[in-house]
């Protein structure tokens, strides 16, 4: 087997892989986010707490109801989804016409109290997801697990799929207009704020989808989204808020630029985001795919 | 308020109205800005307001596209009180609104521009007979909306509205910072449209160029409507004109 710089190929393409896995759960969320600030020029902070409770309700799912995770993967992001849309026809609706920071302080108030209550429900320590997708192959150079393929196939696919409906599609027409004039496509005779409330849904819909795909990956625990969201924010930061396809390269990208960095300098891998973030912001203060408004 | 309806000026149509606005308020936030404007739009006319800058004649056309929070008074088009209803559905009664900034969206190019509203009432243009008035965005049909010229992008806002079968087009100062000779091509546009049935409120700071496409003229002053004038009245009346419009 041959040697790279003095790393063995097994160690770089398997952590390669998990930056392409981490990158997956950056992409979708990201995405979500980015489709939500553009049309309700919210920051969605109840992001990672949706994402939570996605592998949550597949938790509860296949353990109280006995849908396994295939079934999971469609019934989850549909029930957080709803969850959404009630959350928005309650609360966020009344702030669109206040500045950001109330919608930011609000949905920050409700993650903070989802966590809550799924931590005095299911305790800290978080529950086992049985891997749907046991196995795996051995590519020659590395080993390739069938359900970190899967994770990031399928992600893949979800993010363009919704870029396709968002950019050459009538619907999608639609929305990247309401996120330019939203009164004036109102004007011409759509109902703007159903199509508001959908988008939020759709939006903590692909969250919680996030959230069931990482539960067999990850723990479910709590405090999963907080620990995820954080980074995600830097990732939406460095590809620059509204873009769609930005946010997905920007997510897949830096997941590998952290996997790469945990194989020649472990110590930074933590970190590396943020310096990324911080260089981006120097040089290009509205993001890598943004443009300035 | 009686009182400001008793001094509405009133010209005489034999056209049915196809829009009263009666002793109309609105606010911006906490200004008030429309102080009862009261004016009928007849059927198949073109009529103008005419005034100065703050007025109140963008916000008169925003009115009645219910895009201000806060409206008081009447606003009965066809038949249907508007005022109560959200922009969505008073657009679906068949009303087409330009704004004055043209509002072509950057994100789409100029297809999708022109597709965007939606068909509010049978009866509209076909696409194929919008880009046969509009040959100019056939060719640039691919571009970004916002790459287009100054001229191009009123002719674009004005083609999108003409697809949903609106039968009331608001035009919102079209003729604004164009060159002389895309104002007449406007003007001929206005005229196509008057001939083929539609009923059109433009918005004009110019009123020669709004002699030259107008049935009738409403003047606007701090919020109300102070004189309407026929157009053919219009030679006898330009020295008031000029002096209600400070040019």
């Amino acid at each position: 087997m041959f040697e790279l710089i003095g790393i063995p190929p097994q160690a770089l393409f398997g952590q390669l892989m998990l930056g392409l896995i981490n990158g997956a759960f950056y992409a979708l969320l990201s995405l979500g986010l980015a489709v939500i600030f553009g049309l309700l020029n919210v920051i969605n902070f109840t992001h990672g707490a949706q994402y939570m409770m996605g592998a949550f309700v597949a938790w509860m799912l296949l353990n109280w109801v006995g849908v396994p995770y295939w079934g999971a993967l469609i019934i989850a992001p549909v029930l957080v989804g709803a969850f959404g849309i009630v959350l928005e026809r309650l609360f966020l609706s009344r702030l669109y016409h206040l500045d950001h920071l109330y919608g930011l302080l609000l949905t920050f108030g409700l993650a903070l109290i989802l966590e809550g209550l799924f931590r005095s429900q299911f305790g800290s320590s978080g529950l086992p997801y049985g891997n749907p997708l046991p196995g795996g192959t051995n590519l020659g150079f590395m080993f390739l697990p069938w359900y970190r393929a899967w994770v990031v196939g399928f992600s893949l696919f979800v993010c363009l799929a919704t870029w396709f409906v968002i950019e050459r599609t009538k619907l999608g027409s639609y929305l990247r207009a309401a996120t330019e004039r939203p009164d004036l496509v109102q004007a011409f005779g759509v109902n703007v704020p159903r199509m508001i409330t959908l988008t939020y849904g759709f939006g903590v819909g692909l969250a919680a989808l996030a959230g069931v795909l990482a539960a067999p990956a990850y723990q479910v625990s709590p405090t999963m989204g907080s620990n995820l969201i954080i980074i995600v924010f830097a990732v939406v930061v460095i590809g620059g808020m509204g873009s769609i396809l930005g946010s997905v390269i920007t997510g897949f990208g830096l997941g590998i630029v952290e996997g790469l960095t945990k194989v020649f300098y472990p110590e930074a891998s933590a970190t590396v985001i943020f310096v990324v973030m911080a260089i981006v912001l120097l040089v290009r203060p509205a993001g890598l795919f943004g443009t300035a408004k | 308020m009686l009182e400001t309806l008793a001094s509405a000026p009133v010209l005489p149509s034999t056209r049915r109205t196809l829009l009263d606005a009666r002793d109309l308020h609105a606010w911006y936030g906490e200004s008030h800005i429309l102080h009862g404007m009261t004016f009928t739009i007849p059927e198949g006319e073109v009529v103008t307001l005419l005034g100065r800058n703050g007025a109140g004649k963008t916000t008169t056309m925003r009115s009645i596209m219910g895009l201000l929070r806060k409206r008081e008074g009447s606003l009965v088009y066809d038949g249907t009180e508007t005022v109560g209803l959200p922009p969505n559905r008073i657009a679906r009664l068949g009303i087409g609104y330009v704004p004055e900034e043209r509002g072509i969206f950057a994100s789409l190019n100029v297809r999708e521009n022109l597709e965007l509203p939606p068909v509010v009432k049978p009866g509209g243009l076909t696409t194929a007979e919008v880009y046969e008035l509009f040959p100019r965005l056939l060719e640039r049909k691919g571009s970004q909306g916002t790459k287009l010229s100054g001229g191009e992008q009123q002719m674009l806002a004005i083609a999108r509205i003409l697809r949903t079968g609106a039968k009331l087009l608001l035009l919102d100062e079209p003729t604004e910072g164009l060159a002389p000779v895309i104002v007449q091509q406007i003007g001929e546009i206005i005229r196509t449209l008057r001939a083929k049935g539609f009923t059109v409120l433009l918005v004009e700071q110019n009123f020669r160029f709004a002699a030259t496409v107008a049935d009738r003229h409403y003047v606007v002053e701090h919020g109300r409507v102070v004189d309407a004038i026929l157009n053919e009245d219009v030679p006898a009346n330009t020295a008031k004109l000029q002096e209600y419009l400070g040019v």
